[in-house]
């Protein structure tokens, strides 16, 4: 279970979080959505212990991530595995060594057993045969895949999307969601998605949380969501801009 | 006066985070073993690679001293100590700073533009998320191999010095051989090259620390990664020669025959 308690966060004086609090039960598939630039991406930071708050909690399973130093979170975070939104692949390594990072160094597996694994996460991704390319010679979509692939390959309890479908075609895109669908029921692993992707968020997500403000707006199923009269909600899920906005 | 508080509690905030990380990276050697295999790449890059422009400083260093050190002595009839001058020089002063500059214009630039690049891409985010502690992966075998061949590169400078300033004196300048050489071995102890070599070690975990710290610390973009890059060439050449002046200060007493 993650849970996000009175999480505040602030950037010199731009107030990021603002008193965020919500809870994810395990193996629930959440979605965070919100207007660009409105701490999503730096809410998921801190769900994982990439960045501190300012001042709140974030508990995964119970236990308490704020205040420990980074050699006691990397004990955490081996129990999480991230997509990012660029996929941030190590440039330097092959495909295959980007997969097999975590493995390799924890020396836990033979070689042998660490490449079935390899070969494994690769056909779930539908990557075969890309072993030994670098990160530069993929598709932007490719990437995300080898990203997942190295997120999953270590069998993780909880997995995190920062915008996995962000500057993908909507081919690409649809291929990505499927993934992380089936990815969720194959793995059942708990899964939070930021994205601003409406028919991502649609698909993927079982419940919706919506940030506005640095706040907790919204929380609720998709079809809540979608149904909502909420005029910010509306806006948003509808892609109406409000030239009222100072943001417009 | 606001703008010289600031920078003065700038430093002194890079001084910490500079210790922190330095300890931080002592504590991960001893802790934990460093893995084998980006040792030696990092020590192939930074050693092996650097050697073409550390030979290249240090035989025009020698030459160049030596020439300079024999029109000077040639007024006085001492022409045989020409190369002792230039041993001396290259030894306890010449030979570490001049490659440890060098070493900084490459390595230590490379060193934050590479961590710099991976920090904006968020690499260095991503290998957090692997539970991997950056200073273990990416600060601990570049600080090693620095400090492994820096000594080594300062060896192969202060030695292609000496041999290009005798093929220049004895070769060009029609020195005495045998006076010269004899003049070199009397006036070079191993103390002399013994505190090179200690200021290269130094000089080395230098580089490479402040290399590192600038990368790991970068802000945001292509303009962050290139101040970083900058701002770390700087910072490391006018720390080796601060550093230098106190080491020459301690070191001629500490190891004073």
């Amino acid at each position: 279970m993650i849970e996000v308690i009175n999480l505040r966060k602030n950037f010199g004086d731009h107030k990021v979080l603002d008193a965020v609090s919500f809870s994810i039960e395990k193996g629930r598939s959440v979605v965070i959505i919100g207007r660009s630039g409105c701490g999503k991406s730096v809410l998921l930071k801190h769900v994982i212990g990439l960045m501190v708050p300012d001042s709140g909690e974030v508990r995964i399973g119970g236990e308490l991530l704020t205040g420990k130093t980074e050699r006691e979170l990397l004990r955490i975070r081996r129990r999480f595995g991230m997509l990012f939104q660029s996929a941030a692949l190590f440039d330097s390594l092959t495909v295959e060594d980007n997969i097999s990072f975590l493995l390799r160094r924890e020396k836990q597996l033979t070689p042998g057993q660490i490449q079935k694994r390899v070969d494994e996460v690769l056909e779930v991704v539908e990557l075969q045969g890309t072993h030994k390319k670098k990160p530069a010679e993929l598709s932007g979509g490719m990437k995300k895949r080898v990203g997942l692939a190295r997120a999953i390959v270590y069998q993780p309890e909880i997995l995190l999307y920062d915008e996995p479908t962000t500057g993908l075609d909507p081919v690409v895109s649809d291929s990505i969601d499927q993934l992380i669908i089936r990815v969720t029921q194959q793995l059942h692993v708990t899964t939070v998605v930021v994205t601003h992707d409406i028919r991502s968020m649609r698909r993927v997500g079982q419940s919706i949380i919506m940030l506005s403000n640095g706040r907790v707006y919204a929380d609720g199923s998709p079809d809540t969501i979608f149904s909502s009269t909420d005029p910010t909600i509306y806006r948003f899920v509808n892609g109406i801009s409000d030239s009222k906005e100072k943001n417009f | 006066m606001g703008h010289l508080i600031k920078t003065f509690n700038g430093g002194i905030l890079q001084l910490g985070e500079l210790t922190i990380l330095a300890w931080e990276t002592i504590r991960s050697i001893v802790r934990l073993r460093p893995n084998g295999a980006d040792f030696l790449y990092q020590l192939y890059f930074i050693g092996v690679k650097s050697q073409s422009v550390v030979l290249i400083t240090g035989a025009f260093t020698g030459m160049v001293l030596a020439a300079q050190a024999y029109f000077q002595f040639h007024k006085v009839k001492m022409d045989t100590g020409t190369l002792a001058l230039v041993s001396v020089s290259m030894c306890s002063e010449l030979g570490p700073v001049l490659t440890a500059l060098m070493v900084a214009g490459r390595v230590g630039a490379s060193m934050a533009a590479e961590l710099g690049t991976m920090r904006v891409t968020e690499q260095i985010d991503a290998l957090r998320t692997l539970a991997t502690h950056p200073v273990d992966y990416l600060v601990v075998p570049r600080v090693l191999a620095t400090v492994v061949a820096l000594p080594l590169l300062t060896g192969e400078a202060i030695l292609i010095g000496i041999c290009s300033s005798y093929a220049v004196g004895v070769g060009l300048m029609k020195i005495d051989g045998a006076y010269a050489l004899k003049n070199l071995l009397y006036y070079s102890s191993a103390e002399t090259v013994f505190q090179g070599l200690i200021k290269a070690t130094i000089f080395g975990g230098i580089i490479s620390i402040i290399g590192c710290y600038k990368g790991l610390n970068c802000r945001e973009g292509a303009e962050g990664v290139g101040r970083a890059t900058t701002e770390a060439v700087v910072m490391i050449s006018i720390s080796i020669l601060i550093t230098n002046f106190f080491l020459t200060l301690f070191l001629s007493r500490v190891l004073a025959p």
